[in-house]
């Protein structure tokens, strides 16, 4: 095993020199996460790619007919089934390297929603990764439904309002945790996952050429701030990523054949986990004084999942 | 009693298409367990596990993947298959349109069975009738020989230029797909020169070209995308009959879009498709013998539906019955029914016709019942109040 801190990566002038994979002039909103990650992952392998996107933000707003944003192959089926879809292309591919008639070293790719993968694209999900197909998953985390207006998802978290879970008068809107998906998967056996944020642009980058050159399936969840969703300007989308890592809301961390890895632990210079809540509308309604116990749960959910994190990491 | 070499090889209509497969050796092909499929793909992968072909399996989670796999495979650029019945073609419904409107060569192998509620793993057409309007070719097959010449056509047919659209080869579930006969399968070397090798146009993994396949298509552009996708379809009209008439150098059959049996002179006819063709043959062949003039109308292909021929054939005859087996709740009669009647609206003197739904959830089609449909539309043919009784059930308690 490779320690990711000292895979080599291009820097930052290399980086600017390389061909965009998604070309500039697409419909993300100013600031998105998603654009952000999508071309930091591609950038992250020279070798020939080709994605499936599952519906949502990144594919709607990179593929408006008669345009495209996408100079390598790209296939967007439905919303739950880019992972099956995936499967299929890898096999054919697998197929054609059998009876030789290819020569090719292709990376396959697959980016979805939370949606379009904690929710209604994680069965296509579990069962392509117990087929063991060489592809690398992508999950952009912004966190609910944005492409229809801010809905909540199994991955939006406690104390968030959504359309579809408004704070009110007598539910300030989610009461439930986000899905921990990073250990669902990490219970499929696959060889490599990891969870990363855009503001960590080395990690991320250094963690998705680890997963490109892993054989077999490799998951990457990465956390995608959204201006509209989670009510924030769009200038701070860095400084906003940043901000869940450094609460610890978000723990840079992965799991390489069973083994955890702390990328970063701020240990006691962790920040409180209010200043995460207070940089977005989405959680503007916890600042009350009737809410105030809800800050404490969120405190309370965020450390124990680091001491967890903590602990597996240490192990031998 | 001399002996004739028996060229006929006993299987049941699922190996029969599980054979076809074998020659076709696609790619990939993905599969999900549903009776009365599952006859089709115990064959196929016992081939794929002994070698015979060197097909890549998915054996995926459900049918929704099944047909998502195919698609994706089929966009990559091979020649990729799966089979289905009933409820798993209604899980992969969304995937169905999708496939259609991409514009894949897929061929599917559909056994019919009864959709659920309630559930039922028996024959009828509630399944593939659901897709009707999908955009998917369809063809249904009366017996185990015609399932298997007709999934060799399929793949032909579905990699035309002019039509790019997939197939879905239907037979009836248990009756043909169970049923054992003795079928005449063609040589390897000769199958596999009329199949040829398939050469996308536009595969995803042609690197060098990159393109964007499943784009968000509006109000300025989806409209054209759907109006190419049914000319596409129409395409089949005239691209078929050359398929088959290249297939004839093998089978020495004339297959049409609908097979018409003792219709020259007929005045009372029975229209229908599938394994129940076979037993109104017999009815036919009976009510022959006692001098009716009775005869039957088969069809072949549902989609794009062979307006035409029906028109052509049915002119001349003083009733119809067509026979559905579905229900089409809600609507007067079913959909076979409803093609057929709109087919003859242009004549001046159109038949009568009537609809029969029969069979649903597997219930037997007889030759007495076949003789009965044709016994009660010679009354009606002289009545003048048959259009209050359009639509029967045959046989169903009350
Ligand atoms: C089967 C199906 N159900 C619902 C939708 C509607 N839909 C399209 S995109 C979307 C939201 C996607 O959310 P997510 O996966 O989180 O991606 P995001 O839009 O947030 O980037 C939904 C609900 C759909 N296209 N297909
Ligand atoms: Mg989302």
């Amino acid at each position: 095993m490779v320690d990711t801190k000292e895979i080599k990566i291009k820097n930052l002038k290399e980086l600017s020199k390389q061909k965009e994979r998604l070309a500039p002039g697409h419909r993300m909103c100013p600031g998105c996460g998603a654009a952000i990650i999508a071309r930091m992952i591609m950038h992250s392998t020279e070798n020939e790619i080709v994605v499936a996107n599952a519906t949502g933000c990144l594919e709607v707003s990179t593929t408006i007919y008669p345009y495209t944003s996408w100079r390598v192959p790209w296939i967007h089926n439905a919303f739950e089934n880019a992972a099956a879809t995936l499967s299929g292309v890898e096999t054919a591919f697998r197929s054609l390297k059998k009876k030789n008639k290819t020569k090719k070293d292709i990376k396959f790719l697959a980016f979805g929603g939370d949606g379009g993968t904690y929710d209604i694209g994680l069965q296509s999900l579990s069962a392509a990764l117990e087929r063991g197909h060489d592809f690398v998953y992508v999950c952009y985390d912004n966190e609910a439904y944005m492409n229809t207006g801010i809905q909540r998802s199994s991955a939006t978290p406690y104390g968030a309002s959504t359309k579809t879970d408004p704070a009110g008068k007598v539910r300030p809107g989610k009461l439930e945790f986000k899905k921990d998906l990073m250990e669902v998967v990490a219970g499929h056996g696959i060889p490599y996952l990891a969870q990363a944020s855009p503001h960590n642009w080395a990690d991320l980058m250094k963690k998705a050429k680890k997963a490109f050159e892993t054989p077999g399936p490799a998951f990457l969840l990465v956390l995608s701030p959204c201006i509209p969703g989670w009510g924030m300007p769009n200038n701070k989308t860095i400084e906003i990523a940043k901000l869940a890592v450094d609460t610890n809301f978000w723990p840079l961390y992965e799991i390489e054949k069973g083994k955890y890895t702390l990328n970063y632990d701020p240990k006691d210079k962790a920040k409180p986990i209010i200043e995460w809540l207070k940089s977005q509308n989405r959680f503007k309604h916890l600042l009350l004084p009737k809410n105030s116990s809800m800050i404490q749960t969120i405190q309370d959910h965020a450390d124990k999942k680091m001491n967890y994190l903590r602990m597996r990491a240490n192990e031998k | 009693m001399s002996k004739t070499k028996i060229d006929r090889t006993p299987l049941s209509g699922a190996e029969s298409v599980a054979q076809a497969m074998r020659q076709i050796n696609p790619e990939v092909v993905a599969a999900y367990p549903i009776t009365p499929q599952t006859g089709i793909m115990h064959a196929f992968t016992a081939f794929v596990n002994d070698g015979d072909v060197d097909t890549e399996m998915i054996r995926v989670e459900s049918e929704h993947s099944a047909m998502s796999a195919t698609l994706g495979a089929s966009a990559a650029g091979v020649r990729a298959i799966t089979a289905t019945s009933s409820n798993g073609l209604a899980l992969m419904h969304e995937i169905v349109y999708i496939a259609a409107s991409t514009r894949l060569p897929i061929v599917m192998p559909v056994v019919n069975r009864a959709l659920s509620g309630p559930i039922n793993i028996h024959c009828d057409h509630s399944d593939t009738m659901a897709e009707r309007d999908s955009g998917w070719v369809q063809i249904y097959c009366e017996n185990n020989q015609e399932a298997y010449e007709m999934t060799l056509l399929a793949i032909r047919l579905a990699e035309h230029k002019d039509i790019l659209l997939p197939v879905m080869v239907c037979q009836d579930g248990f009756i043909t797909s169970h049923g054992v006969e003795g079928v005449k399968l063609y040589k390897d070397s000769i199958v596999k020169k009329f199949l040829g090798k398939y050469k996308p146009k536009h595969p995803l993994l042609d690197t060098k070209n990159p393109i964007t396949i499943g784009p968000l298509d509006f109000y300025d552009y989806y409209f054209e995308h759907k109006r190419q996708q049914s000319e596409a379809i129409h395409n089949v009209r005239k691209v078929f009959p050359k398929l088959v008439k290249e297939f004839k150098k093998i089978s020495g059959k004339d297959y049409g879009f609908i097979e018409s049996y003792m219709m020259d002179d007929a005045k009372e006819a029975i229209v229908v498709m599938s394994s129940s063709a076979g037993t109104t043959k017999e009815v036919v062949d009976r009510l022959r013998k006692e001098g009716r003039k009775v005869g039957m109308v088969k069809i072949r292909m549902f989609r794009p539906f062979p307006i035409s021929e029906i028109k052509e054939v049915l002119k001349g005859v003083d009733i119809v019955a067509v026979l559905d087996r579905v229900e089409s709740f809600g609507a007067v009669g079913g959909p076979l029914f409803n093609e057929i009647r709109s087919s003859l609206y242009d004549y001046n003197n159109k038949p009568k016709i009537v609809n029969y739904v029969f069979g649903l959830g597997g219930r037997s089609y007889t030759p007495e019942l076949g003789r009965q449909v044709f016994d009660e539309i010679s009354k009606d043919k002289n009545s003048k109040d048959y259009e209050h009784n359009l639509v029967r059930y045959l046989v169903v308690r009350n």
